[in-house]
């Protein structure tokens, strides 16, 4: 490992920007003759609408144009879509409703946008917002997923009888259920999912401009994915062919899954810039993000596990109802799905495992992947299962792990997934080891003394990521390749610019894949610059998320740096007539091995360019692409032990410790594998603790700004103790695995592990607030 | 409309503004200063974080005109040139930072905790100062590290300055 390589704990390359306010946000963006848009919104969960007038607001001042879903369907922009099909298990095709980008007779949740207003500043594209008259007729509403798919439910498209999209399985029902019969304990289970919003800092914005001269349009997007929007804008929704519209992503302030999708708004401001004549920007306020982004999680779901005498698993029933919200966000078939169902074996081998899924339409936001989509939910639902097991059976949590872990691989469970490599005894012993968990006893006596009730709870969760092979993906209704892309150009000077498909927004590509670079090839990190988040840029690629950065992105690097590689040691073996099979590069020198024959990189690389010297026949310039497509996800995992104390006066939870040991197989950077972790399970606990989407009966969001909706502060969480213990990944060059969103994945279940074991019952549902706990205290059951 | 005329990174600066523009507003779209963020409408989340007349304000809860007669400084003019702020560089030594939003906020409050704890800050203060901070990715594990960092690095500063003047 050299000092900037991989595996060298380096200081980011672009902080510099980020800590001077030098960023580039797409809200810091500004085009000559640029205009702003508001959109107007349906107040109303469920509603007709009957009218639409704009008279006024089209004489407020300042305003260029008010516009509506009339003119954006004669225009021929098409309906959102949902990108991956999902069957029921009669067969029948998911049922998806239409999705205009502008309501044009009806709305389905609050927020769905209607009208946009473009004027020359923000606040008068507001104002003028506020002056357009819609008259709506309200329909009946119904926001949670269990009601709306109950008789007599308001039904929100023609397409889906009783609201239901898909009713999915996966695993052998039969099997499942003769196993049961078998079980000497039945441990059963109701758990809910709380829904969240993804809340990345920076609010969703974008920039669209119409070049009329060169018909051609662009699209400054906070996006994950940058080239799926451009496909997805071409080939579906319309607005222009592939080679007149360019997409950038330029610095965006986090995404978490939430800036994967193609929203309404961005697909407007192009339409819009078009039929105006005036490049038009959007910026969500805060409350628009929490009513319009894709919110996360919210499921209801029923476990059976069965245990034989020696608290061996038996088999596994889940049977889940998934909340989908309005609309078919772009994902957002998968999340529950085979990014769920397919994680239920856990860490353990299962025999037999039956998932039922049913997803269902509701007077809500669109529901899609938020970070660990349906992982955190399986790893919920199994992890949860595991520790009231553990209860019932009066075994250790730890032991009833132990007696079900996968200890050969690969192993394939039957629930689709064949994990590949992993260490669950290590990962449970370092947490356990760090956790001091045989000296818990001592630390809830000496909180008992104080009037504290501590508890210690664990989650050995796995999840499944560098999704995916592409045509594994394809053959389950992916719409999409999940290859990735990378093209490596070194310059006459020897300089290196890496131009990636992945997208980072947080994640610190611009430094770990430069560590790469100078890995192999030993040119310093300030001589390698990683390019992305332009499709004029960037041939293609499938952006970030799922973790694939590092498995997909990087691997795809190493082909072309592969490439790149085998071309210099022609150069090289050239110029120094030498065998090309004798060179090797070193501290940035390609060198005759076992001789002090050599030429530096950059000397090599203005060969290429002059090419005044190359071998016969051979191309100048020194340029390489590569795709990869992997040939399996990656089963990052780990166990996370999370100690609490409770005031039973104020049933305020205080984590007292939070341990994190993960296998993410081989790391570049780990201090910034760190950080990931950090803000994981700071969203994880989050979830446990703090936060959670609430609509009342009338489908309004209760929880629409940061006074309503609990966001972890820096006091509601104690510093972190994490460490991995790695198996490498034997699927991809650089043995990694991810590690994204583990934190969010493993932390649910250990905190609430955690609070059951100090409340004495498993009476509780996320988030744990103070209010809840407190009653739980006092009206719950001992296990 | 209204004139204002405040002095921002040393420059003095004027302009007309609607009545209700926010200082935000002003320093972003009518100075470019756009490091300054804005990631709420409720005055909560603190990506807006400035100084005005020295100390940690939220430039969404201040109009422009209240602004005016004041001196601000905003992210863009915390460095001494090319020297890094102790607060900027220990963000970066200590990775407190990942998408880069909320940190122009959170040095910026940062640098006000740290000049008002002179003698020097503990984890659970800094924690508690934080409160109106918000940061969705780093989880704060490492920004409360480089606040904690900062404060050791300017503390001594400011004692070895002190015992040469004395």
């Amino acid at each position: 490992m050299g000092m900037e390589g991989v595996g060298a704990r380096v200081a980011r390359k672009e902080d510099k920007r980020f800590i001077t306010g030098s960023g580039r946000y797409v809200d810091d963006m500004v085009v000559p003759g640029m205009k702003h848009a508001a959109f107007v919104r349906s107040p109303h969960a469920h509603a007709d609408i009957k009218k639409i007038d704009v008279k006024k607001a089209e004489a407020m001042p300042g305003v260029i144009g008010v516009l509506t879903g009339k003119q954006l369907k004669a225009d021929g922009i098409g309906n959102l879509i949902c990108g991956w099909m999902i069957h029921s298990k009669d067969g029948s095709p998911m049922k998806m409703g239409a999705w205009s980008p502008l309501a044009v007779d009806r709305v389905r949740y609050v927020g769905d946008a209607v009208v946009v207003v473009v004027a020359d500043t923000k606040g008068q594209a507001r104002d003028a917002a506020e002056a357009v008259e819609i008259t709506y007729k309200e329909r009946k509403s119904v926001a949670d997923a269990v009601e709306a798919l109950g008789k007599g439910a308001p039904q929100l498209h023609p397409e889906a009888e009783g609201n239901l999209i898909f009713d999915w399985g996966i695993g052998d029902a039969a099997k499942t259920e003769a196993a049961l019969k078998t079980a000497a304990h039945i441990t059963r289970v109701n758990i809910v999912n709380n829904r969240l919003v993804p809340n990345a800092m920076e609010p969703r914005a974008a920039l669209g401009h119409y070049d009329n001269a060169e018909d051609h349009y662009t699209c400054w997007t906070t996006s994950q994915n940058p080239h799926v929007a451009r496909l997805v804008m071409s080939a579906f929704y319309n607005v222009a062919p592939e080679n007149k519209l360019r997409v950038i992503a330029p610095d965006v302030g986090g995404g978490f899954g939430s800036k994967i999708y193609i929203y309404p708004e961005e697909i407007v401001c192009l339409w819009a810039s078009k039929r105006t004549g005036v490049p038009v920007k959007w910026v969500a306020d805060r409350t628009e993000s929490f009513l319009t982004d894709a919110h996360g999680r919210d499921h209801h779901t029923t476990v059976e596990m069965g245990f034989d005498k020696n608290n061996k698993i038996v088999g596994l029933k889940v049977d889940t109802i998934a909340n989908l919200g309005a609309y078919m966000s772009l994902f957002s078939s998968a999340t529950p799905t085979y990014l769920y169902a397919t994680l239920l074996s856990g860490q353990y081998d299962i025999p037999t495992i039956y998932g039922n899924v049913r997803t269902v339409y509701t007077n809500t936001a669109p529901v899609d992947a938020y970070r660990g989509a349906g992982r955190p939910e399986a790893t919920y639902v199994v992890e949860r299962t595991m520790e009231i097991a553990a209860r019932e059976l009066g075994v250790s949590p730890a032991e009833l792990r132990r007696t079900n872990f996968v200890t050969s691989f690969p192993h394939q469970t039957p629930v689709i997934m064949c994990y590949d490599a992993g260490d669950y005894g290590a990962s449970l012993d370092a947490a356990m080891k760090q956790a001091d968990y045989a000296g818990f006893a001592k630390r809830k006596a000496a909180a008992a003394k104080k009037g504290k009730l501590r508890g210690i709870g664990m989650s050995c969760y796995i999840e499944a990521c560098g999704i995916a092979p592409s045509a594994a993906v394809g053959s389950l209704g992916a719409g999409v390749g999940l290859w990735e892309s990378a093209e490596v150009r070194v310059n006459a000077v020897g300089t290196i610019e890496v131009l990636t498909g992945s997208h980072s927004h947080g994640q610190g590509h611009e430094t770990t894949f430069a560590q790469l670079v100078n890995s192999r090839f030993g040119v310093p990190l300030d001589s390698v610059s990683i390019v992305h988040g332009d499709t004029d840029k960037v041939q293609m690629g499938m952006g970030t998320y799922g973790s694939r950065s590092g498995a997909v992105g990087m691997s795809a690097i190493v082909k072309a740096l592969d490439k790149v590689e085998a071309k210099a040691k022609k150069i090289a073996a050239h110029l120094l007539e030498a065998d090309e099979g004798d060179i090797v590069i070193e501290n940035g020198q390609l060198k005759v091995a076992g001789t002090d024959k050599n030429v530096p990189w950059f000397q090599m690389a203005l060969a290429a360019y002059t090419a005044h010297n190359l071998p016969q026949g051979m191309e100048p310039g020194l340029k390489e692409t590569a795709f990869y497509d992997p040939s399996n996800f990656t089963f990052p995992a780990g166990c996370y032990i999370c100690e609490v104390e409770i005031d039973p006066e104020t049933g305020k939870t205080d984590i007292v410790q939070f341990v994190a040991a993960d296998d993410f197989g081989n790391i570049i950077n780990p201090m910034i594998v760190e950080g990931q972790v950090h803000g994981g399970i700071a969203q994880g606990v989050g979830q446990a603790l703090l936060e959670g989407a609430v609509y009342d009966a009338s489908g309004q969001l209760l929880t629409a700004s940061y006074m309503d909706y609990t966001m972890p502060r820096a006091d509601d969480l104690p510093s972190f103790q994490v460490s991995t213990s790695n198996t490498p990944c034997p699927g991809n060059p650089l043995g990694m695995k991810g590690c994204g969103e583990a934190g969010a994945i493993g932390s649910p279940p250990a905190v609430i592990n955690a609070i059951t074991d100090a409340l004495g019952h498993e009476n509780l549902t996320m988030p744990a607030t103070p209010q809840k706990v407190w009653a739980a205290l006092r009206a719950g059951t001992k296990h | 409309m209204s004139e204002v005329t405040l002095v921002v990174n040393g420059r003095k600066v004027s302009g007309a503004v609607e009545d209700r523009t926010l200082l935000v507003h002003f320093l972003r779209e009518n100075l470019n200063l756009t490091g300054t963020h804005v990631g709420c409408d409720t005055s909560q989340c603190g990506a807006c974080v400035v100084h005005v007349d020295g100390k940690a304000v939220k430039s969404c809860t201040m109009l422009a005109v209240q602004a005016s007669g004041s001196t601000v400084t905003t992210i863009e003019g915390l460095a001494n040139g090319a020297d890094l702020h102790p607060v900027q560089a220990a963000f970066k030594e200590n990775h407190g930072l990942q998408c880069g939003f909320c940190t122009p906020g959170m040095i910026m409050t940062a640098t006000d905790m740290i000049r008002r704890h002179p003698d020097g800050l503990d984890e659970a203060t800094v924690r508690a100062e934080l409160e109106g901070n918000i940061c969705r990715c780093t989880g704060y594990h490492n920004i409360v590290k480089a606040i904690l960092a900062a404060s050791k690095t300017m503390s001594k500063a400011s004692k070895s300055k002190a015992n040469k003047a004395a």
